[in-house]
């Protein structure tokens, strides 16, 4: 159980049976008043979002969330299809939840799952993930100057910015966290 | 959070910071206030429904310095001043820290109106001395210094801006959170805002108004929707002072709070308090207001998360 003192960003809450994630929270007190906690929350069933001044005698029990190890295969008219390896369990997230992990996705890749009862709510994938450029500008003289990149395009269909010797076909390193560029991967 | 705390880049807020403190103490001091000192570390606090002192070596850190200075009206100071640091447990948000900067004075012989009038002065004096002119550009929006100022009183704030009354709110005990989500986000935008007669429900030491006894001779001055300063025309008989304390501490006790004892000795000395008025204004607030800051942190040195 936590107090509304407890919250804070990114906390999962469970209110009226759904659960919630604290976006904003802000300790706020009028003059001479009682201290209020001034929130904002998203439904992560719904995406819906709100704002919400709490109490400090208001109590939250935590969401019930569980991780679950799971394989990314297809995507079909924005439904994101994932499989549970050993049960062969299918579960779908609309691009919406799948949110900027799309940019990532490749067949079979292994992902994480939330879950919240038996609705899948989010995917979490690797911190670091090898994608195919499949299209890029040829190197042109005077482009190794140190500093610069080009664009180019992934297999996912993700821009980045990589430096100016790196070429159609070749598989790199991409930080799925910052969503930059890291290193070219030999196979 | 950057390795120095962002001490480096707090070099000009520290340094309007300063200048402002000296204009509030230039501005006292010709107007024949004397600065005074009282101790931080006391044997009891005066008992607030919703401030939490800090307990320290037998005693509490003072909340404010209230009771002392207070002491000293009433045994023939009749105008001082205060700026020293003030704790309260568990505050810690955009505009709270535990340990603060509060600025208060007190008057013999004024009441709150006359204080108001007082207070518009200091800010604006302090406003010349920073070389501001009469606008403040706070957070993308402009103060106006000009007088006379906005002033409304908290009955009509809620007919504007509020589902229901006041008296509603306070029955209904909704008044905090109508104050926060629909009130104070339109007090002190475009001009400052004087908001008056609270209900003497929440209003600790404030003298209830002759004409009408659920209101409390209580302002709150706004600046760009944050509350800037509180005043209040003072409490001046003792036993409704030991009847107030009383009720606090009951809801305290009943709200799972620590109570505060009652110092007999203020009691003692409320017996000769004049009549006369008092204003705490936050010092790190209204430095946020000349420094366009949005974040209490940006105005201080140190900050908690970097002790």
């Amino acid at each position: 159980m936590y107090s509304a003192s407890d919250l804070k960003k990114g906390l999962r809450i469970k209110i009226d049976n759904e659960p919630y994630i604290v976006t904003e929270f802000n300790f706020v007190k009028p003059g001479k008043g009682q201290a209020l906690y001034r929130s904002k929350l998203r439904n992560m069933i719904t995406g819906a979002q709100f704002e919400r001044t709490f109490r400090s005698v208001d109590t939250f029990e935590p969401a019930d969330l569980e991780q679950k190890k799971m394989q990314y295969l297809y995507q079909e008219q924005g439904k994101y299809c994932f499989m549970d390896n050993e049960s062969y369990e299918q579960v779908f997230l609309t691009e919406e939840q799948v949110g900027e992990a799309k940019n990532f996705l490749t067949d079979n890749l292994e992902v994480e799952i939330l879950f919240f009862e038996d609705k899948a709510l989010e995917v979490s994938v690797p911190n670091f993930v090898d994608l195919v450029v499949i299209r890029a500008d040829p190197w042109a003289k005077g482009d190794s100057v140190s500093g610069k990149t080009k664009p180019v395009t992934l297999q996912t269909g993700y821009q980045i910015q990589v430096p100016p010797f790196i070429e159609e076909g070749e598989k790199i390193r991409v930080d799925t966290r910052s969503g930059e560029y890291l290193t070219r991967v030999k196979d | 959070m950057e390795e120095d705390g962002g001490l480096a880049k707090k070099r000009e807020a520290l340094w309007k910071r300063a200048r402002m403190i000296r204009a509030i103490r230039n501005f006292l001091t010709d107007r024949d206030y004397l600065e005074v000192e009282t101790p931080h570390l006391i044997p009891s606090v005066i008992p607030e429904a919703h401030i939490d002192a800090i307990s320290c070596a037998g005693g509490f850190l003072h909340t404010s310095p209230e009771l002392h200075m207070k002491r000293l009206l009433a045994t023939g100071y009749p105008r001082i001043f205060q700026i020293c640091k003030c704790f309260r447990g568990g505050e810690l948000g955009p505009s709270h820290l535990p340990e603060f900067t509060m600025l208060e004075w007190y008057c013999r012989s004024m009441d709150y109106r006359e204080l108001m009038k007082e207070c518009e002065e200091l800010i604006v004096s302090v406003a010349g001395d920073l070389g501001c002119g009469d606008v403040i550009n706070y957070q993308g929006k402009a103060i106006g210094l000009q007088r006379p100022w906005e002033s409304i009183s908290v009955r009509e704030a809620f007919a504007c801006y509020a589902p229901m009354s006041m008296d509603k709110a306070v029955m209904e005990n909704c008044f905090d959170g109508i104050m926060v989500s629909r009130i104070e986000p339109r007090l002190g935008i475009g001009q400052p805002t004087f908001i008056y007669d609270y209900p003497v429900s929440g209003s600790a030491l404030a003298k209830e108004k002759k004409e009408d006894f659920a209101l409390a001779e209580r302002f709150e001055l706004y600046m760009g929707g944050k509350e800037i300063a509180n005043a209040c025309s003072e409490l001046t008989d003792p036993k409704e002072h030991q009847r107030r304390f009383l009720n606090v501490n009951k809801y305290r006790y009943s709200a799972g709070k620590s109570i505060y004892p009652v110092s007999e000795r203020f009691l003692e000395d409320m017996a000769s308090m004049p009549q006369a008025a008092g204003i705490a204004l936050g010092v790190d607030r209204l430095a946020m207001i000349f420094c366009d800051s949005s974040a209490i942190n940006e105005v201080v040195s140190f900050v908690p998360e970097f002790l």
